[in-house]
Order: structure tokens, then C-alpha cells, then sequence
């Protein structure tokens, strides 16, 4: 059973007035437990209206969003708890911290669940292990750290609530390399220690051809695409005119094809074409 | 006027209350007209640098001379910030008008430019980076590529012989980062104009002149784009990662099965589709 299901969902900004702007369109969609999923669509798609409905900051114009079967408008209680069951980080949520500690910054999720003290502070430094915030921060103002630090600790906060549903909206968006790497596997470890679900929103199509299984593509407000990765970036052409991207790995596949080479099926990671390439070369007549 | 636009001696720069150097010991020259991008990881002290170029922080240690003029004199520091303009990280933080024009308008009114002067510089400043059309719109309504390149305008406005752009696409979407450097290839046309791009995206860095890496607030690496991203290993090294197309090439390389190592500077997407397609073709004419 998908633990998230969304049915006819349309949104609409300030109905009714000359302002009144569609974001999302008739989108129904299911999400598996346990999946990882890439979102892309460019600024003003309407990815970020229909990910705030997942957890009820939002409540469609039309549509339902179920979590588990129960429809999360359902009753107060149901809309309580989603707000703990599906985390939801926001795009620069260093933005967001406003504790005087780093530790009570990422109590404050935990606290609102009405846990005891000991259980709160069982989760604040798990989830401050599991994204590399280091105990000795605890005690620091929040403003005290770098920018990459606080955005671990936003991320913590979310954890601690040890959400069925995790998703981030570009959790990586202006950090370096490394800086993103980390960040990164910091979210793979969670979703592999704990099972939960995630929805990864990302401007970097590197990055999700890579850890995602399946990719949901919104253009528009609808969803115009929802596959595999291989699915999705073998239309690097209608990709491209929406405004998206391509991995750079589909991108020298779709030039090495115009030269020549044969490329049997779509590439979207640098390391398979790689493979692919030799295993060309290797079936083709070995020592050249 | 001195070939270099932008000299560097020496340099040092810590700042208060912390022991580390951010810049610890610097000696680099910017050439009139260059395109120079400056790479490095977050910390690196790349932006620091970036700042000591146009006397927002002056040296702790050293100098830093923009046009022959040293950034410590105080009463040279206005014609310090009109040599050398300066557009951040977030556009929001940037923008101070409530209509585009206006915007762009701020800074020659505030250098007491006359009227007809700041009418003509507005105009053309929005027409190179084209946001000519949106002249009369609220910034605020306005995406961040477009953001940004109206704060691009507005340091055009002042006419600087050099831009610094630290980290200008860094909070933007695919559409916007293509916009604001497609703008800042433009500012390149024509006059001379002399840009530092500060950047942690390789990518970016692929069309400049040259490209400096920076770590530990040292300069690591100093040569063009091509010599510089086919030292992989170097680059790793410094917690950087080279652009896929060179990854790419590298890791055929490192199979040991091609015949001969393949360029490693082979660096856009059409470039290194010839590197390989190259290799395959010969093999098939034996």
C-alpha cells in the first residue's frame, strides 16, 4: 500500500481575486513506503505548493491527500499528527533557527509532540549524529555557526520528529561539493537506518539521476512526467524544453551517439557510461 | 595605467576574534580585461579575497593596490568601490527600490551623476544584461536570475573598469544560473570590462581566461580552465570535483584498456564527445 496517495489535487492562490493564480492542476499521485523520490521542475512548476500539502501546511482548493489510507483533513487529530509524520525541509532552513541553543533548536519538533524530556533528548542527538552536528555545538547560539552547519541543524530538527515521510526541498542549494556530498549521504543514511521515505527536491539532475528510484517531473502545476531515471532523462529533448536540465553523463551520451558511437540505451550517470564505453571498446575487438 | 587592474602583495587577511588567517599570505595580479574565475570550497577564502579586492575589508598584512591605489587610504576608498563593483550571493539583499529602473538608478545618483547621464547609463546598463523590458517593474516580483542581473545593472550603472561577482548563482534555478552568466559572458563584449567570477561550480569556470584555486586561504592552483581541471588528482585532493566531462575521461583513462590516455582538458560536452569518438574511429580504420 502507498503511505502517501494524493487524488485530484488542484491549489489555488487567492481565489476570487484578480490575483488568482492555479499553482497546482489535477494531480494525483502514489508514493510507496520506503521510495526515494526525485522532484524536478523549474521555479514556479508548483512543486513546492503540492509538497506543502503533503504534510497539511496547505489544504487543497480540490483533491484529498491520504497518508496512510486516512484522508489528512480527515479530523484535527489526523492533521495534528501529519505535521510529525511527514517532515518537511524547507529550501535555506538555516533561515528558520530561532533558539537560543542548537540543542533546543532541534528540540523544539520533539517538544511540540508532547514527549518526555528524556525521550526528547534521546532523539535530538540522534538526530544530531545522524547529519554530523557535533555534540560540542549543542550549547552554541545557532548564529554561532557556519552556514553549512546551521543547515544540518535545521535538518536535524526535522529528524528528531522521526518523520515517516522525509522531504527536503533542495537541501544542497548553495553549498560546495562537499558540503553537498555529505549532506547527501547524511539523508541516505537516515532513509537506510530508518526506512522512511523520501522526497528529494533538487535543481542538480546529477544528483537525483543518482540516488533517486523514480523521478516525478512537474511542469506547469501537473505532473508531466513519473519514472525511473532511465525513464524520464531518455526525453532529455522535451526536458530541455521545459527549461530543465540533463545529466551531463546524457548529455555526452546524446553527443557521443551524433558522432557515431552506438549507445544502445539512455545514460544518466557519468560511472555507467563509463562502464558502458568500455565494454564497447572491449566487445569491438579488444587490443585495438 | 598599469597592466593589472587589481595587484595583490603579500596578503593577509584574519578576521576578529579568530586565530586562522582566512587569507594567509596571497600575491596575485588581475589583468585588464581578464576573465578570471576563483574556485574553492566553502571556507577557502574565496570571498574574503574577493572582499579585500574592493576595500570592503583591507589587509591585515599586505596591500592590495586597484588601479595604484592602495585599499587603506581611506580618502581614495570612493574611487576604490567605482574601479571595482561588487554583486553578491542573494539578490534580495541587493535590491533597494521598489521599480527596476530606480534600482539601477542608485548608485550613479548617489555619485551625484547628472540626470541625462544616469537616464543614458540606466538604460544601457539594463539593455546588456537584458532586463531592458522590465524597466518599470517591482523587483521584488521579479525570478532571481532576473534578480540578480538587475543588481548586475546596477553596478553596471557605475561604470566600473572591473566587476566581482561572488557566488551570483549560487541561490538560483537552471534557468536563472544560464541567464546571469549568459549576462556576465556579455559584460566581457566591447569595453574591456575586467570580471572576477567567485564560483564553486566548476561549470562556471569553463569560459574564463583563467582560473585560480584557492584552499586555505592560499592560491593552490593558477593556470587556465583546461590546465588546471586535468589535475584531477590535485583537485580532489582539495575536496573539489572536476567537471563529468572530465571525470569521464579520467576514468577511461585509469582502465588501462584504451590504447593511449585520453586529454583530460577535452572540458565541454561537444569536446569531449570528439575525445572519445576520436579514439573509437581509429581503432576502426586499422
Amino acid at each position: 500500500m502507498p503511505i502517501l496517495s494524493v487524488e485530484h489535487l488542484t491549489h489555488v492562490y487567492s481565489q476570487g481575486t484578480p490575483f488568482e493564480k492555479t499553482a497546482v492542476r489535477d494531480v494525483s499521485l502514489s508514493i510507496n513506503q520506503g521510495e526515494l523520490v526525485g522532484i524536478i521542475g523549474h521555479t514556479g512548476s508548483g512543486k513546492s505548493t503540492f509538497l506543502q500539502h503533503l504534510n497539511g501546511l496547505l489544504k487543497p482548493t480540490a483533491g484529498k491527500v491520504f497518508l496512510d489510507g486516512e484522508d489528512i483533513h480527515g479530523s484535527r487529530d489526523m492533521l495534528h499528527s501529519v505535521r510529525f509524520r511527514v517532515g518537511l525541509v524547507f529550501q535555506y532552513p538555516e533561515y528558520q533557527l530561532f533558539e537560543e541553543t542548537v540543542f533546543r533548536d532541534i528540540a523544539f519538533g520533539p517538544g511540540n509532540m508532547g514527549l518526555a524530556a528524556e525521550e526528547i533528548r534521546e532523539r535530538v542527538l540522534e538526530a544530531a549524529a545522524f547529519v554530523g552536528v557535533d555534540e560540542g555545538w549543542m550549547e552554541l547560539s545557532p548564529l554561532e555557526l557556519s552556514g553549512g552547519q546551521k543547515r544540518r541543524v535545521a535538518i536535524a530538527g526535522v529528524i528528531a520528529m522521526r518523520p515517516a515521510v522525509l522531504i527536503l526541498d533542495e537541501p544542497t542549494a548553495g553549498l560546495d561539493p562537499a558540503g553537498r556530498e555529505s549532506i547527501l549521504q547524511n539523508i541516505l543514511d537516515y532513509r537506510r537506518r530508518t526506512g522512511a521515505t523520501v522526497l528529494l527536491v533538487s535543481h542538480s539532475m546529477d544528483d537525483v539521476a543518482r540516488l533517486a528510484d523514480r523521478l516525478v517531473v512537474f511542469h506547469n502545476g501537473a505532473v508531466v512526467m513519473d519514472g525511473a531515471p532511465a525513464q524520464v532523462f531518455d526525453r532529455a529533448e522535451e526536458l530541455k524544453e521545459m527549461g530543465l536540465t540533463v545529466p551531463a553523463a546524457t548529455e555526452i551520451a546524446l553527443a557521443l551517439r551524433q558522432r557515431g558511437i552506438d549507445i544502445p540505451e539512455s545514460i544518466y550517470t557519468t560511472k555507467y557510461l563509463q562502464k558502458l564505453l568500455l565494454s564497447l571498446w572491449e566487445s569491438a575487438g579488444g587490443e585495438g | 595605467m598599469t597592466e593589472s587592474i587589481i595587484q595583490m602583495e603579500g596578503l593577509r587577511f584574519a578576521y576578529p576574534d579568530s586565530e586562522r588567517s582566512a587569507v594567509a599570505g596571497v600575491d596575485l595580479q588581475i589583468a585588464r580585461g581578464s576573465f578570471v574565475a576563483v574556485l574553492g570550497h566553502n571556507g577557502s577564502g574565496k570571498s574574503t579575497l574577493s572582499k579585500l579586492m574592493n576595500g570592503i575589508l583591507v589587509p591585515t598584512e599586505g596591500r592590495v593596490l586597484v588601479n595604484g591605489v592602495d585599499t587603506r587610504d581611506e580618502s581614495r576608498l570612493l574611487e576604490v568601490r567605482r574601479t571595482v563593483g561588487m554583486v553578491f550571493q542573494n539578490p534580495d539583499n541587493q535590491i533597494v527600490a521598489s521599480v527596476v529602473e530606480d534600482d539601477v538608478a542608485f548608485a550613479p545618483e548617489n555619485l551625484g551623476v547628472e540626470p541625462a547621464e544616469i537616464r543614458q547609463r540606466v538604460d544601457e546598463a539594463l539593455q546588456r544584461v537584458g532586463m531592458y523590458a522590465f524597466r518599470l517593474h517591482a523587483p521584488h516580483l521579479l525570478s532571481g536570475g532576473q534578480k540578480q542581473r538587475v543588481a548586475i545593472a546596477g553596478v553596471l550603472a557605475m561604470r566600473p573598469d572591473c566587476i566581482i561577482l561572488d557566488e551570483p548563482t549560487a541561490m538560483l534555478d537552471p534557468i536563472g544560473r544560464r541567464e546571469v552568466l549568459g549576462a556576465v559572458r556579455e559584460l566581457r563584449r566591447g569595453r574591456g570590462m575586467t570580471v572576477v567570477l567567485i564560483t564553486h561550480h566548476m561549470e562556471e569556470c569553463i569560459y574564463a581566461d583563467r582560473l585560480i584555486v584557492m584552499s586555505g586561504g592560499r592560491v593552490e592552483m593558477d593556470g587556465t580552465p583546461r590546465q588546471v581541471f586535468s589535475q584531477v588528482e590535485k583537485l580532489r585532493g582539495l575536496g573539489l570535483t572536476v567537471p563529468e566531462t572530465v571525470s569521464l575521461l579520467d576514468g577511461l583513462n585509469r582502465s588501462g584498456i584504451l590504447p593511449a590516455p585520453l586529454p583530460l582538458d577535452a572540458l565541454t560536452v561537444a569536446e569531449c564527445a570528439d575525445a572519445v569518438a576520436d579514439v573509437f574511429r581509429r581503432r576502426e580504420k586499422k
